[in-house]
């Protein structure tokens, strides 16, 4: 199982939309680059049929340093989620692939 | 950001291209992602994150209206994690 990379999405843009190729790679980039973008400036995300990309802040919270034990606080973060919508869901539910599947008994 | 003002921002970064061939590219990429998690593989974009499906074991679950037990199959589920300039620049706007 092979990870799918920015350079594959390209690929298949330019085979099979007759993108050229230097569009391409820049369409994939913009892509990614303009929802970092979106949630750098505190913006939610909302790609109807994928999902909607949120920025959600954590209060500061006690930690552990987990090599001395020494207690130290976590300060206060924000952080992004991801919330996949009806349609990928239904997609990926059905998957029955074998790599992550425990055997049942 | 919806996906169409996703569409109008890189239409701006292309005038070159009509907005229908963005929205066509852009279309294409979230299609090209949901068929990479359909068939199993994972996503990984560099500084962005990575897409991957996280397994759920059959279980037992309940009707909440009714109580009744219903047998739930064994399923996955998408899930994301920010890679490290998502989540550098993220929080930095904290």
């Amino acid at each position: 199982m092979t990870a799918v990379t920015k350079a594959d999405l390209a690929a298949r843009l330019h085979e099979e939309l007759g993108f050229n190729k230097r569009e391409a790679r820049e369409l994939v980039e913009q892509f990614f680059e303009q929802i970092r973008q979106a949630l750098e400036d505190n913006e939610h995300v909302k790609l109807s049929g994928f999902g909607n990309f949120e920025t959600r802040d954590k209060r500061e919270r006690p930690g552990r340093n987990p090599k001395t034990g020494e207690v130290i606080p976590v300060p206060p973060r924000r952080v992004v989620t991801f919330k996949p919508g009806q349609k990928l869901k239904a997609r990926v539910e059905t998957y029955a692939g074998s790599e992550q599947e425990p055997s049942q008994g | 950001m919806t996906r169409s003002e996703l569409i109008e921002q890189i239409a701006g970064l292309q005038p070159q291209l009509p907005q229908k061939d963005v929205e066509l590219a852009v279309k294409g990429i979230i299609e090209y992602l949901t068929q990479a998690l359909a068939s199993g593989n994972r996503v990984e974009i560099r500084g962005f994150g990575s897409f991957s499906l996280h397994y759920r074991a059959p279980r037992l679950g309940r009707n909440p209206r009714t109580g009744t037990a219903v047998q739930l199959d064994e399923r996955h589920v998408p899930h994301f994690k920010p890679g490290k300039e998502l989540r550098d620049r993220v929080n930095k706007s904290l």
